[in-house]
């Protein structure tokens, strides 16, 4: 029998329910994997007694014949979901200590599923970052290297621990967020599969806030079938986030057919970018063949304001997160700095949030404040709003006109290396969520499907963009793209 | 529309964050390229257009104005750099 740890959500389930491994062998598996892969910084913080309480439960309800979706499946939470009693600081200093008193919906939907929590995963400060480079605990690192060469690679942001961990096997499926890419960026980054659900779906409570308008949580696990199975687990209608949606939550698993034939896939002009590389622009082209094989219609479609999406959520974005930051004051939870004879509470306030925030978060944090600020909230905010409209209309139009989802590629390049961009200015590191971005600014779900390799090896992935609560259709459509494409790779163990 | 170190010094004051002086040109000097990418938005002609407020068209959701949670004293003061006899403790506010 292969490693426990390597298995999917859906193989291990089945087994689970024949009887043929239980929820502790699992469980132990994943965390023999993780203290084995320090190396790669992914669970930054491990709870390995509440994992196997939690899977002898999960054991015991299986024995019942009480078997919910994710019952007794090990699974890594990102560090920006509040857990209750267990360390939950968004990977920034400022929040050095704080132990909830309260679980977030999504991961508490979670374990009323039955799943056991392996730990937290690592990512960037505040999910703001595009390579888990921001992050207080260091880099997360990715298991993928470029053929032979040693050099780290990162594995994307700013869900990066929870990418790592799904590729390296140290867990069977794992939590990310994602506001601008940060869940399928970093999955196309691994060879991973990557959801965002369309905004509402999963609630935000608990969730440590970047930018409300766009933050929505989604799975990231080895396959789309897995992704439907935790996708379904970790949605629900919330009183306690009057965004979450009142919507009945469909079987996605069921939906899985692989029959896509007649569908209307939509090819965005805008995204053939100038200076794409080859590699990009050939994995499109042959995932375009394979949904056109599968009896998919290819229609060429236009979304005309895609250039402007990353200004303005580079408005947006930074001015949720100032305001939804003013919070971090070390007065309530976290770090406070020491203080000197005479320091009131400016000083304290001003020296707390200068100790306890890393570079990128104050960048941003001051670049919303000054966006927002009197005499340029016209200018800049009020504006990037307005651009965001127009942006969501260019979908409404193309949905309109009967496209069913939206074939795209999920980032510009394959995995960097960590350290590479250090010198680059803040908006080169930005341009990572250039195909991305558009699906949070409209608020549409979207997903991340590894489909190929570079030519030195690295996983590269492609992106389907649905219509608003249709996770559903654009699973299915996925599941069709992952079918043909038989993306089935592996990086080689050297951790 | 260019940042000077005194815009940027403004900036930090208002989010509360203390920026050291030395650092104050390297911080005008990103906000610079960063705004300077934010410009192209004015190229976009939104006359007529909407701010966006919700992405869903829904009406957000109310709830009775009803006390639905409380009496956690211990649990809220649990992660506080400095709590007392049932406060927040902080430096002196007022002279």
């Amino acid at each position: 029998m292969t490693d426990l740890n390597t298995l999917g959500l859906a193989e291990a389930r089945d087994l689970l329910r024949k009887g043929e491994t239980t929820s502790v062998e699992l469980t132990e598996a994943c965390l023999g994997a993780i203290e084995a892969a320090d190396a790669l910084n992914a669970f930054v913080h491990k709870t390995p007694e509440i994992a196997l309480e939690r899977a002898k439960a999960a054991d015991a309800r299986l024995a019942a014949g009480e078997a919910p979706a994710m019952c007794g499946l090990p699974i890594g939470i990102k560090d920006l979901f509040c857990t209750e009693g267990v360390p939950s600081q968004a990977a920034s200093r400022i929040l050095e200590g704080f132990k909830p008193e309260y679980e977030s919906t999504v991961s508490q939907n979670l374990r009323d599923a039955g799943a056991v929590m392996l730990g937290k995963l690592n990512m960037d400060e505040f999910a703001m970052g595009s390579s888990n480079e921001t992050s207080t605990y260091g880099n997360a690192i990715n298991p993928w290297r470029r053929g032979n060469d040693e050099a780290a690679l990162t594995p994307g942001g700013s869900s990066g621990g929870s990418a790592s961990a799904v590729a390296a096997d140290l867990c069977l499926a794992a939590t990310g967020t994602d506001t601008g890419g940060s869940i399928r960026q970093p999955a196309a980054f691994t060879g991973t599969v990557g959801i965002k659900p369309t905004y509402g779906r999963c609630s935000r409570w608990g969730i440590i806030a970047f930018a409300s308008s766009l933050d929505q949580a989604g799975p990231m696990t080895k396959s789309v079938r897995d992704a439907a199975i935790m996708l379904e687990a970790m949605c629900s209608t919330d009183p306690k986030d009057s965004t979450s949606i009142d919507l009945p939550v469909p079987n996605f698993e069921a939906m899985l057919t692989g029959d896509i034939k007649g569908k209307k896939i939509g090819i965005p002009t805008e995204y053939r970018m100038e200076g794409m590389p080859e590699e990009i622009e050939t994995l499109w082209s042959d995932g375009t063949a394979m949904l056109r094989d599968a009896g998919a219609e290819i229609v060429d479609i236009s979304l005309p304001h895609t250039k402007y999406a990353l200004p303005a959520y580079y408005v947006i974005a930074p001015a949720e997160a100032s305001s939804n930051l003013a919070r971090y004051d070390g007065v309530r939870y976290g770090h406070r700095a020491k203080l000197s004879q005479g320091d009131g509470i400016t000083e304290m306030y001003e020296k707390t949030r200068a100790e306890g925030f890393g570079d990128e978060v104050q960048r941003r944090i001051m670049i919303g404040t000054y966006v927002l600020s009197a005499g340029f909230y016209d200018a800049y905010y009020n504006r990037a709003r307005r651009v965001r409209t127009l942006i969501k209309r260019d979908f409404e139009q193309v949905f309109a006109d009967g496209i069913d989802a939206i074939l795209t590629p999920a980032t510009p390049s394959a995995a960097f290396g960590l350290g590479e961009m250090a010198d680059a200015d803040p908006v080169q590191m930005y341009l990572n969520d250039i195909f991305t971005v558009t699906v949070n600014l409209a608020g549409l779900p979207g997903i991340a499907v590894p489909t190929g390799t570079d030519r030195q090896g690295l996983p590269l992935g492609l992106q389907l963009i649905g219509r608003p609560w249709e996770e559903g259709e654009l699973l299915n459509t996925a599941y069709a793209l992952e079918s043909a494409a038989g993306f089935v790779a592996k990086p080689a163990k050297w951790w | 529309m260019s940042i000077d170190e005194n815009t940027a010094a403004r900036v930090a004051k208002l989010a509360r964050i203390k920026v050291e002086d030395e650092a104050l040109p390297a911080l005008a000097s990103d906000f610079n390229r960063i705004l300077g990418f934010i410009e192209q938005l004015n190229e976009v002609d939104v006359d007529g257009v909407e701010p966006m407020t919700s992405v869903t068209p829904v009406r957000l959701k109310r709830r009775e104005d009803v006390v639905t949670d409380g009496n956690q004293q211990q649990k809220v003061l649990a992660n506080a750099p400095d709590a007392r006899e049932g406060f927040f403790a902080v430096p002196k506010v007022v002279e």
